[in-house]
């Protein structure tokens, strides 16, 4: 049983769980996912992994109501149950591999941006504990679909934590490059390594400034995907024209190397077909999908 | 009532009309009756050395099991299977018995050889309509073993298994146990509520535990099952794994599928069920590339969803790798079959989504290493099919999830994991593998064969 302990709504759409997963709690490290299923009749869905506690076997979710399968979990309350959660998938961040001096040498820049900023969290968290540098940008669009800011000053220090908003209602003023551009250029700070996670345009924008500033960025690919374990194919992405699946692959890659572009194009898949059975979910059903227009 | 039967001649069997089965998703095979059955069983030789049971990878009994049909005792046909096979309703179903059983069958010399598998059907779904199961057995060894996989071979595996009295757990990274029966063959060859499930039912009342949603490699690595939980062997049956692609020009176009997605979709999901969430594309016009059993699932799948198909295959009729049956049954149902054709490009819109495959003709060459004429571009010989969906059946490479999370477990310049044939042995000790992460991409029933072989090489090495 995969029992909800908590359930609350963060913003906008935006929400955060704390489930009961004993295998995933005890295995998962930054930079993983899982997929869950709310009923037996559900699709599977890929979400991050916004925090874990291995003593309570329990992980943290954060997702946002997009299509009709996101919106039937957002209806199950604490003390329901997932029919399934599974995981962890994909591979952990690059670092947690690695001889831990060589990661305290580097300073990092985390990227958040909208729901990205959940995955971050861990992320910012690890480094943290571990004794590594580490700012984080934190991107929205509007003061109220802000996510988890007190949770990354808690993680890291508030000096450490910048959050900016795409129409100034909060704090600075525009994008996370922006913000990239003004820590690097004008305030003097290095990064070795930078980590960004978000939407596919925010990370395709993103890599193409830290580029410029030359840090070696990572990006966390989350396709559309079924099985999550490397069966089906549909996660596939170009990475220097070698063709990768997120699931088994990745997630994370080497932002320089990520085809932006034919990845969003992927993304728009399953958007009628999604977007149809939402509007049939929530309206009854009276869009079949032939008028040309849902 | 007796039929009348032609003794050179199967007992044919029934089927939906394949107008009508177009359009639905039930079972195309309906079974022999009883009576059928029994008639079906008296064409049987009963030879001294029976050659169909060398051809068997299980080795059933089977001039055994027929016999007993004939006498009309089912429960003790169905009694001689279950000693050599734990999925007997599945296998009857999707054998590819013509290169088997039947391929070597005397009666086959000089008419149609009997329909063993048409029979082991019939018994394996007496048994279940009559209730009949495999018994737990009391004796235990109080011995762990962890098998990886509920597919075919860990299914086989585990229950071969616990009928010695080993404590079997199964870990099964999906949310459902069956593996490719369950994700890969569709409703219409294989009912998964009344055949699939009624088969594991059967494997766990021999006492094996099935956990599902347990990734082997990322909840757990083969080194913790052994070092901390006390399984004294592990058996990795893992299954087949990454989808391949042709590596084409606009194969990442909306509306390119493997397979596997497509299969997974519609059968695991049920996503061509109204009842059901997951989503699947409904073409108009749909292109399977590739021959094999997954090209013609594929192409029915997507024909019963209300698709024209058509299937393009660089070999000739006489190499396609699939089961007779399934290329009869297919054709039969209208799709249409473009041999000698390879895909050059896949055909994108402004929006990146397909509208059409450019192809080429193929003619054959000179034998390749596997031994099948090499097919050869015809230059200047292209041509582009009109379709909005195309599905790649290409075959799959190893996943990757195991051997890279356990140490010195040797893989092969394939990367499968290499496993003895016999025994399932690999590098590790008290690690076996078997099946399709061993073998590549085959069949049900060579998974099964190898889970057999791995369950004593497994009782071997425990009991030394």
């Amino acid at each position: 049983m995969f029992r909800i302990l908590e359930a609350e709504v963060l913003a906008d759409k935006t929400y955060k769980m704390v489930v009961e997963a004993p295998n995933v709690a005890h295995a998962c490290e930054p930079g993983q996912f899982l997929i869950v299923r709310a009923h037996e009749e559900s699709e599977r869905i890929a979400l991050t992994i916004c925090d874990y506690d291995r003593g309570k076997e329990t992980v943290t979710i954060v997702f946002q109501t997009i299509g009709e399968s996101s919106y039937k979990i957002a209806e199950l309350k604490a003390g329901d149950c997932f029919a399934d959660v599974v995981g962890p998938l994909g591979n952990p961040a690059e670092y947690v591999k690695e001889p831990i001096e060589e990661v305290r040498k580097r300073h990092y820049l985390l990227v958040g941006g909208g729901l990205g900023t959940a995955p971050v969290y861990p992320q910012a968290k690890w480094l943290k504990e571990h004794g590594v540098d580490v700012d984080v940008i934190i991107g929205t669009k509007t003061k109220d679909t802000l996510i988890m800011e007190q949770e990354m000053i808690d993680a890291v220090g508030e000096e450490h934590v910048f959050v900016t908003t795409d129409d100034g209602s909060y704090k600075r003023h525009g994008m996370v490059t922006a913000v990239i551009e003004d820590l690097v250029k004008n305030q003097g700070r290095k990064y070795d390594k930078c980590v960004s996670i978000g939407p596919m345009i925010m990370m395709k924008f993103c890599v193409k400034m830290t580029k410029e500033l030359g840090i070696p960025t990572i990006v966390s690919m989350n396709p559309i995907m079924v099985d999550g374990t490397g069966m089906c194919g549909a996660c596939r992405l170009v990475v220097g024209d070698e063709v990768k699946f997120a699931c088994v692959d990745g997630p994370e890659f080497d932002g320089f190397l990520v085809d932006f572009d034919g990845a969003m194009k992927r993304m728009k898949l399953y958007k009628t077909e999604e977007g149809r059975r939402l509007l049939e979910y929530q309206e009854g059903n009276t869009h079949k999908g032939n008028c040309g227009k849902c | 009532m007796a039929i009348e039967v032609d003794m050179m001649k199967k007992v044919p069997v029934a089927e939906q009309d394949p107008k009508v089965r177009a359009k639905n998703f039930d079972e195309v095979c309906l079974g022999y009756t009883e009576e059928e059955a029994k008639t079906e069983a008296t064409r049987c030789l009963q030879c001294k050395n029976p050659r169909c049971v060398e051809g068997c990878p299980v080795r059933i009994n089977i001039p055994g099991f027929i016999e007993k049909i004939k006498n009309g005792d089912n429960a003790g046909a169905y009694e001689i299977i279950n000693e050599a096979s734990s999925l007997p309703a599945v296998c009857g179903r999707v054998c590819p018995q013509e290169t088997q059983c039947e391929g070597v069958c005397i009666r086959g010399i000089k008419g149609e050889a009997v329909s063993i598998g048409k029979l082991e059907r019939f018994a394996a779904d007496w048994a279940r309509e009559h209730g009949i199961a495999p018994v737990k057995t009391s004796e235990k060894k109080g011995k762990k073993v962890a098998v990886i996989g509920a597919g075919p071979s860990g299914l086989t595996c585990a229950g071969d298994l616990a009928k010695m009295g080993y404590d079997v757990t199964i870990f099964e990274a999906l949310h459902k146990a069956g593996g490719v029966l369950v994700y890969g063959i569709p409703e219409f060859r294989l009912p998964k509520d009344e055949v699939v499930a009624k088969e594991i039912e059967n494997v766990k009342s021999l006492g094996v535990e099935i956990k599902t949603d347990y990734i082997i490699g990322r909840s757990e690595t083969i080194d913790e099952l052994m070092d901390n939980e006390g399984f004294e062997a592990v058996y990795i049956a893992s299954g087949a794994g990454l989808p391949m692609f042709m590596h084409i020009p606009g194969e990442q176009a909306l509306g390119v599928y493997s397979a596997n997605e497509y299969l997974t979709r519609a059968n695991l999901m049920k996503a061509y069920r109204e009842d059901y969430d997951t989503p699947i594309n409904k073409g108009n016009r749909t292109v399977v590339v590739g021959g094999g059993n997954v090209a013609m699932d594929a192409a029915r799948t997507a024909l019963r969803l209300g698709s024209d198909v058509t299937v393009v295959y660089r070999r000739s009729e006489k190499e396609l790798p699939a089961r007779a049956e399934e290329v009869h049954h297919a054709k039969e149902e209208g799709i249409e079959f473009n041999l000698l054709t390879n895909p050059v490009e896949i055909l994108e819109d402004e929006e990146g989504a397909v509208r059409g495959i450019k192809v080429i003709k193929m003619e054959l060459g000179e034998p390749d290493a596997s031994g099948r004429r090499r097919p050869v571009e015809i230059a200047g010989s292209e041509y582009e099919i009109e379709c909005d969906t195309v599905i790649m059946a290409l075959g799959t490479s190893p996943n990757p999830l195991i051997s890279s999370t356990t140490e010195n477990l040797e893989t092969n310049k394939r990367k499968c994991i290499v496993a003895d044939e016999e025994t399932g042995t690999t590098s590790r000790p008290g690690v076996f593998a078997g099946g399709d992460c061993a073998t590549g991409a085959a069949t049900v029933i060579l998974a099964m064969g190898a889970g057999r072989k791995a369950a004593k090489g497994i009782d071997e090495y425990l009991s030394k």
